[in-house]
């Protein structure tokens, strides 16, 4: 089984899957989209009711849920398009300019 | 699901869509894709069926797919049709007892896949009754390859190959009606849908879709920054005025009987839609008043048709 | 056991004694008895495939490609414009690695329309990762077809499988045939089991990315190689065929070659006239032979240059015009495998049968009959030439 985190720019075409196949789920996960960012949300987790409005509107699947409670952002995955600012009731997230540090 | 949608309990599901993907920042077909499958049962399995499309190409790029669960993608014309194969198989499969379990066929295409190249492909699988579930995300042009018009791009709008010049004044015809055609197969469900507010809208739909055995449809509102010319952030107020200007009016055919699943309080003016999006900002200038009452009327006509049809 | 079966009719046989898991069905001019024999089979239940009526033929692979992806069998039938149709899904088939197995009854293709035999359609394909296998006649057609799988689904090969046979003259033409038990192919054939499929359970498949030119090449490579591995594993499933069955087949057959000077290189029925034309010749003393290719894709390159090497002259036939203006498709790859031998043969290029236009033995005796003048003179003349055509200038 070759698996996709042994893929990369080096490996020989004898280690690569035919075809082109991924055998496992979600080796998206592995890609770090956080350094496309231009803006970054900041979570202020006093003023979160967790309502959760703003989790299905991250196109990245940047806003980890747990326990009834919404986490901090997926920064590895954040681009930074700023929607969830917008559609928080509670200033709950505020849009900075720049790309912040990735986790 | 359980008989009342809860946006808490549903987020909470392991995400089947996840982050990591090339789709650009604020994409709407990232956050269609991910409103859809999260309607699915967390314990089924779904095969994931995808059109060539700014999608196909920004989640599963070699070799990282999106995807938790398996997924195809083929052609740009051929995504029913490989729908229609994949769910073939299963029966084939299970029948002979190699195959266990409930497996949901899924496919996503975006509206040149869907409204004009793989149109075909889409009528003969809806006619033939496989049991999978077509979902369009309609960013309303080409946009993978860089926002030519489709028959689903709405009049006026500046598309590159309906630019806005001293003769030519965006697209010229009107958007094609691609629910209604698909309403026309008789299949036993199909929705016009968009990502608003908590996301029931979409939700419900989706699983209705996903669990009314025989061909479903659902067509999905997905604003794309870079091709209407909006800034990232504006996304859901975007999709918001598509449906209070009853531009993308919602509703679902379910057994032939047509329901309008939302009625605007106040129904707004087709400008307040076209004015934040660059696509339409032509439509603005002093003399072009005449494009803007031509909206209008063309809205307003579809809106009371929809209202006869519905009964509401 | 013994029977009379048409073309078409021994494809549709051979299907149900394997019983595929899915058949993506569209109907085209000669190929269309395949799918509505299967039909009826399928309507008597005689076979559970998943029978799939599509709205074209650009479906039916569309089908058979996700089928064969979800973990099932997948087959179809074509011809002509259908093939043509599938030209994209004929390059995904292969290049997702999936063996599909597809019955091409060959035609001609547009323009101007026309139904009858001649291998411009599957000629078109040959360089699409599909595997090649043409037939002589009924049995061969027949009997390729259950190669068909066991070739494809091998995991060292993992491509789509095209079987070939000659439209109406193969296809329509009812022959004497020797037909398999049904237990002994699917013994043959056995299960298919891929080792991930998008159906499977432990784990999911993600198939068809989006390759980036850093891994597009290596894919490429893969599945030259696994082209290249095909022609070892062409040969074995023969071998094992024949214990079955008692015919034998190579990637060519080389009829009366021993010590023949002059021969001729063809594919598909033209063989059995030819074969008739050779032997009259014999009679008359002239060393003549020829060879009927039968694996295509593959090419057998350095197979073919080795049985061809004590020619002296050699027409290749060519029942399709490529419009290189340098000769058709068999004529490349015959004279290129040629190239490596010390001393070549004389070689011309004959292209003929278009659109279902007849050959008879004296058209073959006419070719031997320039090949002989060849030979002597060693004034090989024009190379590239078509033959049967009506011309104010006498022809080939």
């Amino acid at each position: 089984m070759i698996y996709a985190k042994d893929i990369n720019e080096r490996t020989p075409w004898q280690e690569l899957t035919p075809g082109g196949e991924i055998y496992e789920p979600g080796t998206a996960r592995l890609f770090n989209t956080g350094t496309w960012r231009t803006n970054t949300p900041v979570f202020h987790e006093a003023a979160c009711k967790h309502c959760m409005l703003c989790v299905p509107f991250c196109p990245d699947n940047a806003i980890p849920v747990q326990d009834g409670k919404r986490l901090d952002f997926d920064f590895m995955h954040c681009k930074g398009c700023g929607i969830c600012e917008n559609v928080c009731p509670f200033q709950a997230i505020t849009m900075v300019s720049g790309g912040a540090p990735n986790e | 699901m359980s008989t009342v949608y809860n946006l808490k309990r549903e987020v909470e599901k392991p995400a089947r869509f996840t982050g990591g993907h090339r789709l650009c920042a604020g994409c709407g077909a990232g956050i269609v894709v991910s409103g859809v499958l999260r309607a699915l049962d967390n314990e089924d399995r779904a095969v994931v069926v995808n059109a060539t499309s700014c999608l196909e190409v920004s989640t599963f790029m070699y070799p990282y797919t999106a995807y938790m669960d398996s997924y195809i993608h083929s052609a740009f014309e051929n995504s029913a049709a490989t729908c229609s194969g994949v769910e073939a198989a299963y029966h084939a499969l299970k029948r002979r007892g190699k195959v266990e379990g409930t497996v949901k066929f899924i496919t996503f295409g975006g509206d040149g896949g869907t409204y004009d190249i793989g149109f075909q492909s889409l009528s003969g699988a809806m006619e033939r009754g496989h049991d999978m579930v077509y979902v369009c995300y309609d960013n309303e042009a080409y946009m993978n390859t860089g926002i030519q018009r489709s028959s689903s791009t709405p009049h006026f709008a500046r598309t590159t190959t309906t630019p806005v010049g001293s003769v030519g004044q965006g697209k010229k015809q009107n958007k094609k009606d691609l629910t209604e055609i698909l309403v026309a197969h008789n299949i036993p469900y199909a929705a016009q849908a968009a990502p608003i507010g908590n996301f029931k809208d979409l939700h419900t739909k989706s699983y209705k879709a996903i669990y009314t055995e025989g061909p479903c449809f659902l067509n999905v509102l997905s604003p794309c920054p870079r091709g209407w010319d909006y800034p990232t952030e504006k996304l859901a107020e975007i999709a918001r005025l598509a449906v209070d200007t009853c531009v993308w009016p919602l509703y679902e055919v379910e057994e032939g009987v047509w329901r309008l699943t939302y009625i605007p309080k106040k129904k707004l003016p087709v400008e307040d839609f076209l004015r934040p999006q660059g696509r339409f900002r032509h439509m603005f200038e002093k003399g072009n008043e005449w494009m803007l009452e031509e909206a209008q009327a063309y809205v307003d006509q579809k809106w009371e048709r929809l209202l006869e049809r519905t009964g509401a | 056991m013994s029977d009379r079966l048409s073309g078409n009719e021994a494809v549709a046989y051979a299907l149900k004694q394997i019983n595929p898991d899915v058949m993506g069905a569209f109907p085209i001019t000669p190929s269309t008895e395949i799918p509505e024999y299967f039909a009826q089979y399928v309507a008597d239940g005689e076979v559970n495939t998943e029978y799939v009526t599509v709205e074209s033929e650009h479906s039916s692979m569309s089908v058979c490609i996700a089928a064969q992806a979800a973990g099932a069998r997948a087959v179809c039938a074509t011809s002509s414009a259908g093939l043509a149709l599938m030209y994209e899904l004929l390059y995904i088939a292969a290049s997702c690695r999936l063996p599909v197995t597809l019955a091409c009854v060959n035609r001609a293709l547009s323009g101007p329309i026309n139904i009858n035999n001649d291998h411009s359609d599957s000629m078109g394909a040959r360089d699409t990762g599909w595997i090649q296998i043409y037939a002589e006649n009924n049995q061969e057609a027949y009997d390729n077809f259950l190669m068909a799988m066991p070739i494809g689904e091998t995991p060292s090969v993992r491509l789509p499988v095209m079987t070939c046979m000659d439209g109406f003259i193969t296809s329509h033409a009812v022959e004497n045939i020797e037909l398999l038990e049904t237990e002994v192919v699917r013994k043959f054939i056995g299960e298919y089991n891929p080792e991930n499929y998008l159906l499977k359970k432990e784990n999911p498949l993600a198939v068809g990315p989006y390759d980036v030119s850093p891994y597009y090449m290596e894919h490429k490579v893969l599945e030259a190689e696994a082209m290249k591995a095909a022609k070892a594993r062409i040969l074995e499933v023969a071998t094992e065929f024949e214990k079955i069955s008692g015919r034998r087949y190579g990637l060519f057959e080389e009829y009366r070659m021993e010590d023949a000077e002059l021969a001729l290189v063809l594919i598909g029925s033209t063989a059995g006239t030819a074969k008739a034309a050779v032997d009259k010749l014999r009679e008359d003393g002239v060393k003549a032979g020829l060879i009927k290719i039968r694996v295509f894709r593959p090419f057998p390159g350095e197979e073919l240059a080795r049985a061809l090497a004590n020619t002296k002259a050699v027409a290749v036939m060519d029942k399709s015009e490529g419009f290189s203006a340098n000769g058709g498709p068999l004529f490349a790859e015959t004279r290129s495998a040629l190239y490596d031998l010390k001393e070549r043969p004389y070689l011309i290029d004959i292209v003929y049968g278009l659109g279902g236009r007849d050959v008879k033995t004296e058209d073959i005796e006419k070719v031997f009959g320039r090949l002989a003048n060849i030979a002597a003179t060693g004034e090989i003349g024009p190379v590239y030439t078509h033959m049967g055509q009506r011309s104010k200038e006498e022809n080939a």
